[in-house]
C-alpha cells in the first residue's frame, strides 16, 4: 500500500545549521499521527519542510507516492494537502465568509456546497460569516484555520499546534473536531504540545528529538511508555 | 469664512488627485513591501500619454483618461517584469533605490519625448461656477467626480472579486496566502494594473487642475507619500482618508501661511501622526 505521506531521512531548516537530521515519518491513509517532542525538536520545520516552506538539503518527501520534495507550497497545496500554521493562521483583515472562499483559491468549480459543509462542521463560524477574521475568539480563529485548510478537500491535513493558544475546554473540543475531520477520510498529521491530551485521539505518536525519531508507537503505547513519559509529557 | 469655504474646495479637489496616488503607492507596499518612488513619474507619464489622445486624435479627456490609464498599466507591468521581479528575492531598499532610478528614468524620458515647456490639454479658459461667492471650476468638477467614480471602482473590485479578495488576503499576509494557493506573481501584476492605472488617472487630474510638464507628479510624491503614512500605509482604505486629510489640510494651511509652505506642511501633519498614532489615522486593511 502506497503511503500517503513518506518522508525519508530527511535534513534542512531555514538556510543555517539544520534543524533536521535524518527525520523519517510514514503515513498511512486515514491515519491521525501525532509529533511530540521539546521545544526546538523540528516538529514544525518538519510540517513547513514537507509542505515547501522549508528547505530540505538531502532525503525526500513523497505525497502518495509522488515526490514533492522541494517543491513550492502553492504547488503542494494543489496536490491535496492543506496545512494550518500555528500562529497568524487567518487572514485577519477579512471576513470568515472571505477566509472560506480563500481556502478554495484553487478551485474553478461551485464551492458553495464546500462552505456550508464547513460552517456545518463548525457552527460558532456560521453566526459570523460576516465578521472580520481578526475580531474572532482563539477557539473560533482555530476553527477557521481548519475550516481554510478544509475548503480544498484535501486528502492530508497538517495541523501545527491547534491546542497551543486554547483553553482546555476548547482544546478537548478542537481535538473532538480534529476526529470528526479524520472521519470524513481525512489522514491527519499534527504536532501538539499538548501531548497527552493528543496521543489520546491519535493512532500513532512520534517522538521527534534534535530533528531525529526517538520513538514512535501508538498513542496508547507512547503514553504508557515510562521514559517517554518522563521526558516529553511532563512526568 | 467664504475664503476658507474656496480652500475647503481646493482641498477636496487636490485631496481627490493624492487619494489615487496614495491608493497605490499602499497597494504596491502591502503586496511588494516597498516604497514606490517612481510613482510620481507615473503619473507625470500618464498625464502625457493622455496628451498623445487628446492633442494627436483629438479624443475629449473623458476617453483620452481610460485610454491613458490602459497605457500606464502596461508600463507598470513592464517595468515590473524587466526590472523589479528581478530584484524581488533581494532586500526590499533595493527594490527602493532602483524604483528612485525608475523615477529619473521616466523623468528624462518624458523630457526626451515632450520636451519641458508647461502645456496643457485644452487651451482657454475654465470659466468657474460661482455658487455663494465660491467659485468652482467644471474642471474640479470633473476630478473629483472622476476619483470618486474610481475609488469605487477600486472598491467593488476589492470587494467583490476573486483577484481583489486575493490581494487584500496577500497583503494581510503572505505566507498564508501562499499556502492557500494563491499564485502571489499573478497577484503581483494586478497590483501593478491597479497602482499604474490610477497613478496614471491622478496626473491627468493633476494636469487638468494645472498644466503638463515633466515635473507634474514629481513635485507632488511627497504629499502621496505623506497621504500614505498618514492613512497607515500597506491599507489602502486609510489611503483614502489620508489623501483627502493631506489634500484638505495643505490647502486650508495657506490661508495662514505662504503657499510655497504646503509640502511642509504635508510633511509636518505626517511627522505628528506618526508621533500621535503610529500604525495610521485609520484602522482598515492590516
Amino acid at each position: 500500500m502506497t503511503a500517503v505521506l513518506e518522508v525519508d531521512d530527511v535534513r534542512g531548516g531555514y538556510g543555517g545549521a539544520d534543524i533536521l537530521n535524518g527525520t523519517d515519518l510514514r503515513l498511512g491513509e486515514g491515519e491521525i499521527v501525532v509529533i511530540i517532542g521539546p521545544n526546538g525538536a523540528g516538529k514544525s520545520t518538519l510540517m513547513k519542510a514537507v509542505f515547501g516552506l522549508a528547505t530540505i538539503r538531502s532525503g525526500s518527501v513523497s505525497f502518495f507516492g509522488r515526490t514533492i520534495t522541494g517543491m513550492r507550497a502553492d504547488q503542494v497545496a494543489k496536490l491535496g494537502m492543506s496545512y494550518v500554521p500555528q500562529e497568524r493562521n487567518v487572514f485577519a483583515s477579512l471576513t470568515v465568509n472571505e477566509n472560506l472562499e480563500m481556502g478554495a483559491y484553487l478551485r474553478d468549480d461551485d464551492f458553495g456546497p464546500q462552505i456550508e459543509r464547513i460552517y456545518e462542521l463548525f457552527p460558532p463560524l456560521n453566526e459570523r460569516r460576516r465578521q472580520q477574521a481578526g475580531t474572532l475568539s482563539g477557539g473560533e480563529r482555530q476553527m477557521l484555520a481548519m475550516g481554510r485548510a478544509l475548503m480544498l478537500d484535501p486528502k492530508l491535513l497538517l495541523l501545527d499546534e491547534p491546542t497551543a493558544a486554547l483553553s482546555p475546554r476548547y482544546a478537548a473540543e478542537t481535538f473532538e473536531r480534529i476526529r470528526e475531520i479524520n472521519a470524513l477520510g481525512i489522514t491527519i498529521l499534527m504536532v501538539e504540545q499538548n501531548a497527552r491530551q493528543a496521543l489520546e485521539h491519535a493512532d500513532r505518536g512520534v517522538v521527534l528529538v534534535m530533528g531525529e525519531n526517538r520513538f514512535e508507537a501508538p498513542g496508547p503505547e507512547l503514553l504508557a511508555n515510562r521514559e517517554v513519559a518522563e521526558m516529553y509529557l511532563g512526568g | 469664512m467664504t475664503d476658507l469655504l474656496q480652500l475647503l474646495v481646493f482641498g477636496i479637489v487636490f485631496g481627490s488627485i493624492l487619494t489615487l496616488g496614495a491608493i497605490g503607492v499602499s497597494l504596491i507596499f502591502g503586496i511588494l513591501r516597498f516604497a514606490h518612488f517612481a510613482h510620481g513619474d507615473m503619473m507625470t507619464v500618464g498625464a502625457y500619454f493622455a496628451l498623445i489622445f487628446v492633442a494627436q486624435i483629438g479624443w475629449p479627456i473623458y476617453l483620452a483618461l481610460p485610454a491613458a490609464m490602459i497605457g500606464a498599466a502596461l508600463l507598470a507591468i513592464l517595468i515590473d517584469q524587466s526590472v523589479y521581479r528581478r530584484l524581488r528575492r533581494t532586500a526590499p531598499v533595493i527594490l527602493l533605490i532602483s524604483s528612485f532610478g525608475m523615477a529619473l528614468l521616466l523623468r528624462a524620458a518624458v523630457q526626451l519625448i515632450w520636451g519641458t515647456d508647461n502645456q496643457v490639454y485644452q487651451p482657454g479658459i475654465n470659466v468657474p461656477y460661482v455658487v455663494f461667492d465660491i467659485r468652482i471650476k467644471p474642471d474640479h468638477l470633473v476630478i473629483v467626480g472622476a476619483s470618486v467614480i474610481l475609488v469605487f471602482a477600486f472598491h467593488l473590485f476589492l470587494k467583490m472579486t476573486r483577484m481583489g479578495k486575493a490581494m487584500r488576503a496577500m497583503s494581510d499576509n503572505v505566507d498564508l496566502a501562499r499556502v492557500s494557493g494563491i499564485d502571489s506573481e499573478r497577484v503581483v501584476i494586478w497590483t501593478w494594473v491597479i497602482g499604474g492605472a490610477l497613478a496614471a488617472a491622478a496626473g491627468v487630474l493633476l494636469a487638468l487642475d494645472t498644466r503638463l510638464n515633466p515635473q507634474l507628479g514629481w513635485n507632488v510624491l511627497l504629499p502621496v507619500f505623506a497621504a500614505t503614512i498618514v492613512g497607515g500605509i500597506g491599507r489602502v482604505y486609510g489611503a483614502i482618508a489620508g489623501g483627502m486629510f493631506i489634500g484638505i489640510a495643505t490647502e486650508l494651511s495657506t490661508a495662514v501661511i505662504l503657499p510655497a509652505y504646503k509640502p511642509a506642511v504635508a510633511f509636518t501633519l505626517m511627522v505628528l501622526v506618526l508621533i500621535l498614532r503610529p500604525r495610521g489615522l485609520v484602522r482598515g486593511m492590516n
